[in-house]
């Protein structure tokens, strides 16, 4: 499969004021290969195929397509180039059907009626069928993307940028996608695929190229490594698997009882008679693509939206009714997953942020005075204890990368040892090795004697972690199911929202 | 070409330069205004700026009305600036600062003519309830009705005018006045006047409160966890409810508190400088301390060099006037410059400049 030479980078290089991000870079992509891109957070992997794709300018090194120099000025040349990529963040309008956002992306799109008759051919041909006249705000997630991959597709790319695509996808979803990514390399179109899922590089990928800090580590076959031997290389040590000490469960800790609310935000999902319990020491986990509910679950769990006193109990005793700081009181603990802006303000200290959610558990003010000392030192312990690298606990928590924002805050909120610990995507944008440390750290949490309830995305994490499985779907929870012997099509029909599981629920709420 | 690159932290050192550079170049255009009016910039710009403190002449009227025009700036700043950094925009407060006056006028008046020491502190407590009621009005409808607290508050301010001159014209005329409109002389009742502490320097009790309130804002947001949740507000909203933090209470209190503080001002003047209610008792305080709470870059040491920089402009602008026969218009396009330069260059404490040349990418 992999013939020619399609795209060689040579000795790239890129800094940013205060920042190598990337440095002698050299790799190549061959024709029709599926080649992966590695790295933790901050590793460089945007800053490179930003150079690639003509959105950022290489300050040394120089790039051959197909044996000719190459260096895109701008996407557009890029494109014309025959250099296509579907971003992480959709760029589509909601207002506009699916043909009008294909038609926008395109440097010269042909007339409505042969467009519309494109997009049906291709994305039929490569199994991801889509409907031309439909309005982009009413897809999913995943129909979404395949907007944004068709659109690509219909300009017939040599090589295919993909930055993270199945972090939005359900398993059966990911699936098809493989598929018609499978057949694209058949056809001889490269692709550049950058995860962090690092099973899924192993069943795609045919060759992977690591970098750590900026630059290339390593080079290597993903069949032939496991997924743990990748992960070391690219945090240049030794993992751990977060170990599972056989918990004792105690007696129901939180009981959530048919919480049914409008969302705050007109774009968001109402949560419509979830219910659920979680004994001490036990991990629930709640999966589900994005947007289907999280976030209103967790404030309303944050006690950010306020519901009837017994919709939410804590040990038996309604809590339903009051807000985030007396509910901290009695050990409950969230973690957002806006980490900018929600979990932390941009603008202000980490020092200033420890003390954000920290003030009562930790004893931070007395008499209304804050206690400077006292949060200097939290601030601390949370930087130490959870690696946040950064200058400083004065710096501003806008100037962390993602991944160490989240350390942060996900730290703040274990080390006030709640006996409740909500987190909604502990570990999204944190690197492997970062990512097995949070969820270490819940699991000891749990063992400890907590209730935690994880809501994520990544089934992976919560197979891990989890004790038990239920998925969010549009605003309803599934019926909770122990992990332990579920599979990946079982999940998958959860996440989707078979229609079983809604009678099953309603049956149980009645009950 | 210059590109604007946004810095990974604010700058400390550009939020406490901007404003010496805002002045900077304030002095340099209007230089270049009042040299195309046809005056000598350089003592157009020495006479707002040096002769009121300095000159031999002007200095002995000129020093003690500095702390008499800045008192009030600073008193009104100081409440504005706790709301504005929360996100909470009370444009009302030269209405809230004439209901303070009336209240406190009128608490004294009822009284008229006792001979106690409670009658100030009587007046005081009822000029700041005057102008804490005023303010309450935008924020119940804001907190219960979702009503835009800028335009409230700015329209109660033409509300809080008539209001004014029916008192001066009726219910608290001076029935010794002669049908005069305008309300007894205050500041020639010993038990109600705002008197001059130490003579010639212009220092009255309103002075002494703002300089409380310097100090108690200070502390309040360095130090009170109420300082943090008005701060963590107006920087990010959703953080601030994630942090236990209810807006509506904190609409209330911001709101009730600038309105107290301009309320007090009120009284103040009322009762020393201007000694009487008459139609046209305010002098636009209220709106000039929206000025001076940015210059003052919203933190209370700022605000306090701020407002003496802004009565300085005021007393300097009058002795402008008055000797070099510059129009009153120009000095209001003075001081409109300075806050105009203010927030142009405010841009730099979040963005540094750089040259970059072009076809290079910039970020």
């Amino acid at each position: 499969m992999t013939g020619d030479t399609l795209l060689s980078v040579e000795g790239i290089g890129k800094s940013y004021p205060g920042v190598r991000a990337n440095d002698d870079v050299s790799f190549r992509i061959g024709a029709g290969e599926v080649h992966a891109l590695l790295g933790e957070n901050g590793a460089g992997k945007s800053t490179l195929v930003k150079m690639i794709y003509g959105l950022v300018k290489p300050d040394v090194g120089r790039m051959m397509l197909r044996g000719k120099a190459y260096a895109p000025a701008e996407p557009r040349a890029a494109r014309s180039s025959g250099v296509a990529m579907v971003f992480q963040h959709f760029s589509l309008f909601e207002a506009l059907n699916v043909a009008e956002n294909v038609a926008l992306g395109m440097d010269n799109p042909p007339p409505m009626r042969e467009l519309s008759g494109r997009i049906r051919e291709v994305s039929e041909g490569y199994g991801l069928p889509l409907d031309p006249a439909r309005l982009v705000g009413d897809l999913s997630a995943g129909e979404r993307q395949r907007v944004e991959i068709v659109r690509c597709l219909l300009q017939s790319p040599k090589l295919f940028i993909m930055d993270e695509p199945t972090s939005v996808l359900t398993p059966q979803e990911v699936e098809i996608l493989f598929r018609t990514l499978r057949q694209l390399a058949a056809e001889g179109t490269s692709i550049l695929y950058i995860s962090h899922k690092l099973e899924e590089i192993r069943a795609l990928c045919d060759a992977a190229t690591i970098l750590r800090r900026g630059k290339v580590v390593g080079s290597l076959v993903p069949k032939d490594v496991s997924a743990r031997e990748m992960a070391e290389m690219m945090v240049g040590a030794t993992l751990n698997a977060p170990a599972r000490a056989a918990g004792k469960q105690g007696p129901v800790a939180l009981r959530v009882t048919g919480l049914s609310v409008p969302s705050p935000s007109a774009f968001g999902t109402s949560l419509k008679d979830v219910g659920f319990e979680v004994r001490q020491g036990e991990v629930l986990g709640i999966g589900g693509v994005a947007g289907n509910g999280q976030d209103e679950l967790l404030a309303a769990l944050s006690g950010e939206i306020r519901t009837g006193r017994d919709v939410v109990q804590v040990h038996g005793r309604g809590i339903g009714d009051v807000g985030p700081n007396e509910r901290r009181r009695d050990g409950i603990c969230t973690a957002p997953e806006e980490r900018l802006g929600h979990a932390a303000a941009p603008d202000m200290s980490l020092m200033e942020n420890a003390l954000l959610s920290g003030s009562v558990r930790k004893h931070l003010t007395k008499k209304g005075f804050i206690d400077w000392h006292g949060t200097r030192a939290f601030a601390e312990e949370v930087v130490k204890t959870f690696d946040v690298r950064t200058p400083g606990i004065g710096t501003a928590a806008r100037a962390l990368s993602g991944g160490n924002l989240q350390k942060f805050v996900l730290g703040r909120e274990i080390l006030q040892e709640p006996e409740i610990i909500i987190v909604n995507q502990p570990t999204w944008g944190v690197d492997a090795a970062a990512a097995a440390f949070i969820r270490q750290r819940l699991l000891d949490r749990a063992a400890a004697g907590a209730a935690v309830v994880v809501i994520s995305q990544d089934i992976d994490e919560i197979m891990e972690i989890a004790d038990r499985f239920a998925a969010l779907n549009e605003g309803r929870l599934s019926e909770p199911v122990p992990t332990q012997g579920l599979t990946i099509d079982q999940i998958g029909l959860m996440l989707g929202g078979a229609h079983g599981m809604h009678e099953a629920e309603a049956h149980h709420a009645g009950a | 070409m210059l590109v604007l690159e946004k810095r990974p932290t604010p700058s400390k050192g550009w939020a406490w330069g901007t404003p010496f550079l805002a002045v900077a170049l304030t002095m340099i255009a209007g230089g270049a205004m009042f040299a195309l009016l046809g005056k000598d910039p350089v003592e157009a710009i020495r006479t707002i700026f040096w002769d009121p403190l300095f000159n031999a002449q002007f200095a002995s009227y000129s020093r003690p009305q500095l702390l008499v025009k800045a008192a009030p700036l600073i008193l009104i700043a100081i409440g504005l600036s706790l709301g504005f950094r929360a996100g909470i925009w009370n444009i009302g407060a030269e209405g809230q600062y004439i209901m303070g006056a009336v209240f406190g006028a009128a608490a004294g008046l009822a009284l008229y003519p006792a001979e106690t020491r409670w009658i100030f502190p009587l007046m005081i407590v009822a000029g700041a309830f005057g102008g804490f009621l005023w303010a309450m009005i935008p924020a119940i409808l804001k907190t219960k009705f979702r009503t835009n607290e800028i335009l409230v508050s700015l329209l109660l301010v033409y509300v809080a005018e008539n209001i004014l001159a029916s008192m001066a014209l009726g219910a608290l005329r001076n029935p010794e006045g002669g049908g005069f409109p305008g309300s007894r002389n205050l500041s020639q009742w010993p038990a109600a006047a705002n008197k001059e502490l130490i003579a010639g320097t212009g220092l009255h009790w309103g002075v002494v409160a703002a300089v409380i309130a310097v100090i108690a804002a200070y502390v309040l947001l360095q130090r009170h966890i109420l300082g943090f949740q008005i701060k963590l507000s107006g920087q990010a909203p959703r953080a601030a409810r994630f942090a236990g933090v209810k807006p509506e209470t904190l609409v209330v209190l911001c709101m009730g508190l600038s309105g107290a503080l301009a309320g007090l001002a009120g009284v103040f003047e009322v009762a020393g400088p201007a000694g009487q209610i008459s139609i046209d008792f305010n002098q636009g305080y209220g709106f000039t301390a929206i000025i001076v709470a940015f210059l003052g870059r919203l933190h209370p040491v700022g605000i306090l060099l701020a407002g003496l920089l802004m009565a300085l402009t005021y007393i300097g602008g009058e002795l402008a006037q008055f000797m070099l026969g510059l129009p009153s218009a120009a000095i209001q396009a003075f001081q409109g410059m300075l806050l105009f330069f203010l927030l142009a260059v405010d841009v730099l404490s979040n963005y540094r400049i750089r040259l970059a040349s072009f076809g290079r990418e910039a970020r």
